[in-house]
């Protein structure tokens, strides 16, 4: 509680719930919800007065954040604050939950990502998802990861379908494990192996950014090291924005990092700033230690 | 003492040991430091001892009902006449039957004679006095046990390891008695069959193309040597069971799907139990339907199309028979599709698949195995109906594939051939127990197939 009553004093302006339309499109004034800055340059995703209700809860209140090409962005805070509702934001996932209702503006690429015109399935392929727990299909290895290509309709014949996932199973690192078994269920694989390839389903859609939610919360410390290995790699081609609990994983995978708690983002900034001079009491609080 | 007293009184010392016996391991625990320096925890040793009390007199009884009826039996036996004792068997069942009856006082004949007067007093005497012992035995049987139960327990008696192996072994015994069960059915069905088989030649029963039941009763009749060939019967079923089929899976399915991925909860909270009303409507009411509002309406489209329609035609009772079966396909298959985890799904969606593609492509497949197990249940559900096909498809085994003729069912023979007075020894009476025994071996075989299909396609989720 006490904790609470402090966060609005410092941060919460009085009214919470600001319906999307009376959300005017002046950054700087939504911003200044949040310390630190929250644009990225060359962003690729734009969030600006993002607020998610569950029926009555309002889990996630005017947050603004932009997420830039090639950058990693790490979400972390205490347990319910909003980090995977804002993830599920990014690629319209709370649409398939009954109660979610968003407002807000969300841009991918300039494009209102909720406007009435949008094609949901456009923009998952564009926005691909990583789950907490791995979630590969109860189908072959191969089969997981031609998934997203067949129903996108990305190969023309058997040859390009191969080469798609030869390329995803080689980017996501798990092609030597498994080239010789390509036919066994995917669900046969280690809990880290299951994983990645889960990413290489994700990356042999094309997205232009992978969201990740605690990706590794379900791993073991070799597979952990493996996935960060990998997401240092997958920077250079997607923006990526991954929840972690892990302050040491957010510090080793991430530029830049935003401090969530109870459903606003506190403060934004480069990773190394918001872990060793981080501007905000509440963050200092959580990323030494005291509390989360 | 009549057996529910008797149960009565078992059931109060099994309560008592159950209270003494977790006493018992209290006030021994006191001593050596409370209840944790006990082995098990207090109502063990309580359950433990009731199993001392109920086990020992429960097996008693059992081989009471078991054997005291014909050790009684062989004694009144023993007591009757000579000339009595010494018929052949099936005469001397006879006498011992008319004697029960008269013990049971259900038979008042005066001309009966005082031997069966003697044989039916000593009866009812033998029966009363076993009685009395059965009940004194299995009391004293129940104490002796629990108070051995009772002096085994001690603080390191292993009770709870003791219970368990007890609770094991009652449901291994529960496992048995299904499967003895299945395999007593079987046997007393093959055994008849084999009588049937003995004269009528099994390649004309399975291969014989022409079924007409009707033999001869007396030697010098004319025209009915009958004719046992069971494959109209079964191109019967299999026509009018693919017709049930043909409507209840396609529609069931989408049922289920609808219910499970599109409808609201509350919607199918409402809908599912509503469905499930289908299956539970008497057959004969789905009878009356097929046969007077389902036939006349086939009839007349048929009339309108120049289609010739018997008017028993076998349409009418598949169509009427896949309204049955509808839930038990719907609500499996909505079953399966549930238990498929949301993280299927949402790995679908998170790829850009849409609800559709996501439904054909993960949602389906993973629930494969419980879809094919509720179509399997309706298939067996409606190979086995009888009271529809009885009503609306007729009785006679003509060989046709044709729907919109008039054909029989397997079951629908059986009842007609068992029903009336029937000799036990004639091959019409006894073809029946070979059409159940085929009937059985068929579902038996659709069961394995459905079991390698499942094993084959089934994809692993978890
Ligand atoms: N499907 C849902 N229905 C209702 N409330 C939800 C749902 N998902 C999350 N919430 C609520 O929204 C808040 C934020 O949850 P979440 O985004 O999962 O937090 P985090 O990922 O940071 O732990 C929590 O209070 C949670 O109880
Ligand atoms: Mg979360």
């Amino acid at each position: 509680m006490l904790i609470m009553d402090k966060a609005q004093d410092v941060v919460a302006p009085p009214a919470d719930t600001v319906p999307a339309a009376a959300v005017p499109a002046d950054a700087q004034r939504l911003a200044s919800d949040t310390v630190g800055d929250v644009t990225a340059k060359d962003a690729v995703i734009c969030v600006r007065g993002g607020n998610v209700f569950y029926g009555d809860t309002h889990a996630l209140i005017n947050v603004s954040l932009d997420i830039g090409r090639n950058e990693v962005i790490a979400l972390i805070g205490p347990s319910g604050c909003g980090k995977s509702t804002f993830l599920r934001c990014l690629n319209r996932m709370n649409d398939t939950i009954e109660s979610a209702r968003v407002k807000g503006d969300f841009r991918l690429d300039g494009q209102d990502m909720y406007a009435r015109d949008t094609d949901v399935v456009m923009l998952r392929a564009r926005v691909g998802m990583v789950f907490q727990k791995p979630n590969p299909f109860p189908k072959s290895i191969y089969e997981n990861v031609a998934y997203g290509a067949r129903i996108h309709g990305l190969a023309a014949n058997r040859a390009e379908l191969d080469d798609i996932v030869y390329g995803s199973l080689e980017r996501a690192g798990l092609v030597d494990e498994v080239k010789d078994r390509l036919d066994d269920p995917g669900t046969g694989l280690s809990g880290g192996q299951q994983q990645r390839l889960c990413i290489a389903r994700t990356i042999a859609v094309n997205p232009e950014v992978i969201l990740m939610d605690e990706p590794c919360s379900a791993l073991d410390p070799i597979a952990t090291a493996r996935i960060e290995d990998l997401i240092d790699e997958l920077s250079e081609k997607y923006a990526i924005a991954i929840v972690t609990h892990s302050m040491q994983q957010a510090a080793r995978v991430s530029n830049r990092t935003a401090y969530f708690h109870l459903g606003r983002i506190i403060e934004v900034g480069p990773t190394d700033k918001i872990f060793t001079n981080p501007a905000h009491k509440l963050t200092e609080d959580y990323v030494t230690g005291r509390f989360g | 003492m009549r057996l529910p007293t008797l149960l009565l009184i078992l059931a109060a010392i099994v309560l008592a040991a159950f209270f003494l016996g977790r006493q018992r391991a209290l006030s021994l625990a006191r001593p050596a430091g409370g209840v944790r320096s006990l082995h098990s925890l207090p109502k063990y040793y309580g359950y433990y001892a009731s199993l001392g009390a109920v086990v020992p007199g429960i097996a008693l009884l059992l081989m009471w009902a078991a054997f005291s009826d014909s050790l009684i039996t062989s004694r009144v036996v023993a007591s009757l006449p000579e000339a009595l004792r010494n018929q052949p068997e099936a005469q001397l069942s006879l006498t011992l039957n008319d004697i029960r009856n008269l013990a049971a006082g259900q038979m008042q004949d005066e001309s009966r004679s005082a031997e069966f007067a003697v044989a039916a007093d000593l009866y009812n005497s033998l029966r009363d006095s076993s009685r009395k012992v059965l009940a004194g035995l299995v009391i004293a049987l129940s104490f002796s046990g629990f108070a051995l139960a009772w002096l085994q327990l001690r603080p390191q008696f292993r009770a709870r390891n003791r219970v368990e192996a007890v609770v094991r072994f009652m449901l291994v015994l529960a496992s048995l008695l299904a499967i003895v069960t299945t395999i007593g059915i079987l046997l007393s069905v093959s055994f008849e069959a084999l009588r049937f088989f003995r004269q009528v030649p099994v390649g004309e029963f399975l291969f014989g193309l022409s079924w007409s039941p009707q033999t001869a009763i007396r030697a010098d009749q004319v025209g009915s040597s009958g004719a046992f060939g069971a494959v109209p019967l079964f191109v019967g079923t299999l026509l009018i069971s693919g017709i049930a089929l043909l409507v209840a899976v396609p529609i069931g399915l989408m049922i289920a799907i609808y219910l499970s991925e599109y409808a609201r909860p509350r919607l199918r909270r409402i809908v599912k139990p509503v469905l499930e009303v289908l299956a539970g409507i008497p057959t004969v009411v789905y009878g009356y339907f097929a046969a007077l509002t389902v036939a006349p309406i086939i009839r007349l489209a048929g009339q309108q199309l120049g289609l010739e329609v018997a008017s028993e035609a076998a349409l009418g009772a598949g169509l009427v028979m896949g309204i049955m079966i509808i839930p038990f396909v719907s609500s499996l298959s909505d079953d399966a599709i549930n238990a498929v985890p949301q993280a299927m799904r949402d790995g679908s969606f998170a790829l850009g698949a849409t609800r559709s593609e996501t439904i054909k492509r993960v949602v389906l497949p993973a629930a494969l195995p419980g879809i094919v197990g509720g179509v399997l249940l309706a298939a067996s559900r409606a190979i086995g109906e009888t009271m529809i096909v009885v009503m609306a498809a007729g009785l006679s085994a003509n060989l046709s594939f044709n729907p919109l003729e008039s054909v029989t069912t397997v079951t629908v023979q059986i009842v007609t051939l068992l029903v009336g007075d029937q000799e036990f020894d004639s091959p019409k009476t006894l073809a029946a127990f070979a059409l159940g025994l085929m009937l059985f071996i068929v579902t038996l075989i659709l069961n394995v197939i459905a079991l390698q299909v499942v094993r084959r396609y089934r994809e692993q989720y978890e």
